[in-house]
């Protein structure tokens, strides 16, 4: 069964890694007393249809300044794969290690409270993702320029609209500069402007050799911005490599393993916007590769 | 790439993520403890004319409605002179307990939603109930002082000592159950149940609208040793001992009232290792389960 593991050394450059993590949860917490009853009777056997294996067998490692794209259907495991990178929770059995603070845009706007002003959450969501006071205090002119709330930054947040309300949570969690960058769904929030703002903001943290993991659907995007693309499917990691080949398995294994429809040839403008040229991937290399879509010739070599 | 690889980062250790230490991670956040306090309070008296004076207000009240109900109805004035004042240095011991219990019991699941999202260290939020209560506390005290001045209060070093002692004892033991009940509260909802049975009773079980020595005439031996165990009579008994004994001028008869005996020689040193014991216990459980709220929440 799973159980805990010492981690194992990895190269001086790795600042996250996961080795052999499995994480199990149970779907049903309450049973009926009668339920109880007949589970006691029957010798407290472990019911292995109310466990789901969210991450089985799981293990990667991320170097300094990698851009990293995390990527599957729903349910895959990729958010608990971020909660475990992030120590909301702890692996059941395997080990995660981390160097450094880990923060970003996850889970935006959940320490903020209604009831505070701007201001005033602005500081408690800055501590809480892990500022001093000195660094928010530093920060502090930047995150009401790339909020543009202007005014309202003395009113309670409750009375914000929406976008304001996470124009605000997303500045300060951009503003706390961790050593290594989560980010999970940025772009299903805000008007285009501000979407604009926060990709110009991520590519220009790629470009300036942050350390980035980045969780989307969108996956013409973290073509763009990933070097590596990690594919998740029902908890197992399986495929790890060049970003463009980690899109191409995911959308193979969408047609259930047949060959992925022709796509227009990228334009040169298109390519343009990517952050790393066809060579630069390709020299990323491919670790993981289970089942999948056949490989292209490019691919073979 | 090859700058990258020289970046301070990479010559840290790796630390298992999620992974605080206890209560120790109290001074080493001692920033966002303050923010998290802020915002309790700030929620607590949000769109609030009076604001922190209800902390005056509400003892202020409830010492009225006790004073009123056991002093003059119940007379037990004629027993005991300074009735008043020996009632209310009991009863800011238990408003303290019974608030930082309460909200420290319950915050953990109160802040469920920001727990499953983000780490934090989670032993902020039941010190931080701590440290509002203790906001609260201090304008009781105040009320107790003006009134004890009134009476020609002259504490000496000792009596001084005694409240203060008595405050350490008050909250470490309410902390320390604090932890233990909101982690289960975590898993089980009836927790928070027996929490509001056990702030229900605790008045009684310490000398704080009667006289210890009436325990101690009534009760079995064994049963007056667990009675003196809980850490909250001797918190009482210190907190007596510091405002109303200096503020009685004739003698008390012994059969009604006397100093406990052994109180600081003995009971004082037992309920500091029992509060403090049990905070230990406390904050090893807390660690322990700690790792499985995020998804228990």
């Amino acid at each position: 069964m799973a159980r805990k593991i010492a981690l194992e050394p990895r190269d001086e450059r790795v600042v996250v890694t996961a080795q052999h993590v499995t994480k199990t949860f149970l779907l049903r917490h309450t049973r009926s007393i009668k339920e109880a009853v007949v589970w006691l009777f029957k010798g407290r056997k472990k019911d292995i249809t109310n466990e789901f294996q969210a991450m089985d067998d799981v293990s990667f490692d991320i170097a300094d300044g990698e851009s990293v794209a995390l990527m599957g259907f729903n349910g895959s495991g990729k958010s608990t794969t971020l909660k475990l990178i992030s120590g909301v929770m702890h692996p059941d059995g395997g080990a995660v290690g981390i160097k450094g603070k880990v923060a970003g845009l996850i889970e935006v706007g959940a320490g903020f409270h209604p009831d505070l002003t701007g201001h005033d959450n602005v500081y408690l969501n800055g501590a809480i993702l892990g500022m001093t006071k000195e660094e928010i205090d530093a920060a502090y002119d930047d995150i009401l320029e790339f909020a543009d709330i202007g005014d309202f930054i003395n009113t309670e947040v409750k009375f914000y609209s929406s976008g304001m309300y996470l124009r605000l949570a997303f500045s300060v969690a951009v503003h706390t500069n961790p050593d290594v960058f989560l980010v999970d769904e940025i772009l299903a929030v805000g008007d285009e402007p501000f979407q604009e703002k926060c990709k110009a903001l991520i590519r220009s943290m790629v470009r300036d050799g942050k350390t980035i993991v980045i969780v989307s659907h969108d996956l013409d995007m973290v073509e763009k911005f990933c070097k590596r693309g990690l594919v998740m499917e029902r908890g197992r990691l399986v495929f790890d490599g060049p970003c463009d080949q980690a899109v191409r398995f995911l959308r193979g294994r969408a047609l259930d393993g047949s060959e992925d429809p022709e796509r227009p040839p990228l334009s040169e403008a298109e390519k343009a916007k990517r952050l790393f040229t066809d060579e630069e991937r390709a020299a990323v290399p491919v670790r993981v590769r289970i089942g999948g879509p056949p490989l292209t010739a490019a691919e073979r070599v | 790439m090859s700058s990258s690889s020289q970046s301070p980062t990479t010559r840290l250790e790796f630390h298992a993520p999620g992974q605080g230490r206890g209560l120790r991670e109290v001074f080493t956040n001692r920033f966002l403890l303050k923010r998290i306090v802020n915002k309790e309070i700030q929620v607590r008296y949000r769109a609030s004319v009076l604001g922190l004076v209800w902390s005056y207000i509400k003892p202020a009240i409830q010492f009225a409605v006790f004073f009123v109900a056991m002093g003059i109805f119940l007379g037990l004035n004629r027993g005991l002179p300074n009735y008043a004042i020996y009632m209310f240095s009991g009863i800011v011991v238990m408003n303290l307990f019974t608030e930082v219990f309460g909200n420290s019991a319950r915050i953990i699941v109160g802040n469920g939603d920001l727990i499953k999202k983000i780490y934090l260290p989670r032993e902020l939020f039941p010190v931080s109930s701590l440290w509002v209560a203790w906001i609260h506390f201090f304008p009781q005290v105040a009320i107790l002082l003006v009134v004890d001045l009134l009476v020609g209060w002259h504490p000496t070093l000792m009596q001084i000592l005694a409240f203060l002692v008595g405050f350490v004892i008050v909250s470490v033991f309410a902390l320390a159950l604090g932890l233990v009940f909101g982690t289960a509260n975590v898993f089980f909802r009836d927790s928070e149940n027996f929490v509001d049975l056990i702030n229900m009773v605790v008045t009684w079980l310490s000398p704080v609208l009667y006289m210890w020595v009436l325990v101690a005439n009534t009760l079995p031996h064994w049963a007056v040793v667990i009675y003196k165990l809980n850490p909250l009579t001797t918190a009482v008994e210190l907190f007596h001992d510091a405002f109303w004994a200096p503020t009685v001028t004739s003698q008390v008869p012994y059969e009604t009232w006397h100093v406990m005996p052994h109180l600081f020689s003995y009971w004082t040193p037992i309920a500091l290792v029992v509060s403090f014991g049990l905070l230990l216990a406390g904050d090893l459980l807390f660690r322990h389960f700690e790792g499985k709220f995020a998804q228990e929440l």
